[in-house]
């Protein structure tokens, strides 16, 4: 398949050209974040650390970090790096968990981020003859002015549709003939079965291509959605913090998202010790905005868990590439010194052929740590065997071990018997914590 | 041919197996014959009652998993060595038995054999060759 690139030189750079940009960029930006950022200053005051230290991507490790907390306690203006007269523009987060995040934009950063969301349509095969239908939400919310100004960078034709009505999206889809649609993973399957019951089929609508995210989604939504719709669907990534949509973006060999890390810098850290580990690892995920002149996060923290690679990729883009989120930091257990995520648990699970029904219980028992699963047995898989039900625990067990590089003991128990609180199951047991 | 086992998966605790006894008790369902393999957390019960419709019906509703297979059911007269000698029969056809339990009836001198069995057919065909007499829920019910 042909390959389209909306910034070719950059997205396909080689990885000492791009470092080298990089390392210029860091140099400037640090500098501007000192001088412009009394919050962010202190913190590297109290590291002692100055932008006279920082000579390149190299010495980024010598930055204290930013997180979710610092972004509260700094709300709302305290990590703003320009005068307000220069910026143009908020977004925000709904503020579901906490307080709401509220970043601010100059045209420029707007231009940049819309830069990136064009490169992720063009990735998608969009150009300039697709129409392009954006069914995410406008608004405080990035989706949609993201996307929306993606489109209009790779000269689609824009459907601005925002979210919901379903009726009427389906009506611009079909009149005008949509071939990309824009929206959450979640919304795109709702809008594959409303045409289903309306009696399309996939073949009866031009769409090709979806762009989806701000929600986790796992393989089997992208190839239900893809079946539903007759479409490839793409990821994408990103977070009001750094911009909004467009931090990463698949292509077409669909095997992780490329960063578009001439602007967000990433690296991944131990989330326990902040030391950064080497390329493959798996950890916290950290963002360093390059570009940004309004809300310059440096070494944000994003408490994605993830894991990042330069493997070489066929779309020919040298951008390095982050695998899909597996977890959050707020939810990792270390077990036996061993970072563990119950959302890997239930990766397993699903592909073990098992409901993601069940219960970490972690001990420690003369100072060794004691791992157990409990995973409520299934109508499909239960047998009057004793023998069969012990296999199928040792089995997963194994599988777990592959998945955690750790033993659990698994234990299979009756339906319905994993404690619930509120009606919601208690996944985690650390009982370490009580002594 | 076969007779119907009701298989239901519980917690090797405390009070679980009286739990299931006394929720068929109150049903009106009795109970013929009961056997129980454990591993130290889980217990599966193996049950063969007087009317498997009503016992599955109530165990389902208490929220019990359950499973209703078939086994094979033999006659035995109730004295010395008929067991083995049933056994020996299914042996030399190279018919592996799972795992199985007995049960005598109230009136009757006889016993009953439970087998669990990868080949119904085959056993009960090798077992009345032997001249084994086989039962059926109808037989059981009737206990
Ligand atoms: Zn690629």
């Amino acid at each position: 398949m042909a390959q389209n690139y909306y910034q070719k030189e950059i997205e396909t750079m080689a990885p000492e050209e791009m470092r080298a940009l990089q390392s210029e960029k860091l140099v400037r930006q640090v500098k501007h974040v000192y001088e412009n950022v009394a919050y962010y200053r202190d913190l590297m005051d109290k590291k002692g650390v100055t932008p006279d230290d920082i000579h390149g991507i190299e010495d980024l490790h010598k930055l204290p970090f930013l997180s979710k907390a610092d972004l509260r306690d700094a709300y709302p203006y305290g990590l703003l790096a320009k005068p307000l007269e220069d910026c143009v523009r908020i977004q925000s987060t709904s503020g579901t968990t906490g307080r709401r995040v509220v970043a601010f934009y100059t045209q420029k950063d707007i231009d940049l981020w819309e830069d990136c969301c064009a490169r992720a349509i063009t990735a998608a095969g969009g150009t300039k003859k697709d129409v392009c239908q954006v069914a995410y939400g406008y608004g405080l919310f990035t989706g949609g002015p993201g996307l929306n100004g993606g489109s209009h960078k790779v000269g689609c034709l824009t459907l601005p549709l925002s979210s919901g009505n379903t009726e009427r999206q389906i009506q611009f889809m079909t009149d005008l003939g949509a071939t990309i649609l824009c929206c959450t993973p979640s919304y795109a399957a709702y809008i594959g079965e409303s045409l289903k019951e309306m009696g399309y089929k996939p073949e009866d609508i031009p769409l090709k291509a979806g762009i989806f995210g701000a929600e986790p989604w796992t393989e089997e939504m992208r190839r239900g959605i893809e079946e539903s719709l007759g479409i490839k669907a793409y990821d994408i990534y990103g977070l009001t913090e750094t911009s909004g949509p467009g931090v990463a973006f698949e292509c077409s060999e669909q095997t992780g998202m490329h960063v578009n890390e001439d602007h967000f810098y990433a690296e991944i850290i131990d989330p326990e010790t902040g030391e950064v580990l080497p390329e493959g690892s798996k950890g916290e995920l950290v963002f360093t905005s390059l570009d940004k002149e309004a809300f310059p996060l440096l070494r944000y923290r994003t408490r994605d868990i993830c894991v990042l690679s330069r493997k070489k990729c066929s779309c020919g883009r040298t951008l390095v590439k982050m695998a899909k989120p597996m977890g959050r930091t707020d939810d990792m257990l270390i077990i036996r010194g061993v970072n563990v995520f119950p959302s890997q648990i239930e990766t397993v699970l699903l592909n073990e052929g098992y409901q993601p029904n069940y219960q970490i219980v972690v001990d420690r028992v003369k100072n060794n740590d004691t791992f157990d699963v409990n995973v409520e047995m299934t109508p499909e898989t239960f047998t009057d065997k004793v023998s069969d039900v012990v296999a199928m625990e040792k089995s997963l067990a194994g599988a777990l071990k592959t998945m955690l590089g750790i033993n659990p003991a698994v234990h299979l128990v009756p339906p319905k018997t994993i404690v619930r609180s509120e009606g919601k199951a208690v996944r985690v047991i650390d009982k370490r914590k009580l002594v | 041919m076969a007779i119907k086992q009701l298989t239901v998966f519980v917690q090797n605790k405390r009070g679980s197996v009286v739990s299931v006894t006394d929720l068929l008790s109150q049903s009106g369902v009795d109970l013929r014959a009961l056997s129980i393999a454990e591993t130290q957390d889980l217990g599966i019960l193996r049950l063969i009652v007087n009317d498997e419709k009503t016992a599955e019906r109530v165990l389902t509703e208490n929220g019990y998993l359950i499973k209703v297979i078939d086994v094979v059911g033999v006659k035995i007269a109730d004295a010395p060595g008929k067991l083995t000698e049933a056994l020996s029969v299914l042996d030399r056809a190279d018919i592996n038995v799972e795992y199985l339990y007995a049960f005598l009836a109230r009136t009757e001198r006889h016993a009953y054999l439970v087998l669990r069995v990868e080949d119904n057919a085959a056993a009960e065909s090798v077992l009345s060759g032997a001249g084994f007499k086989l039962i059926t829920d109808a037989d059981i019910s009737k206990l």
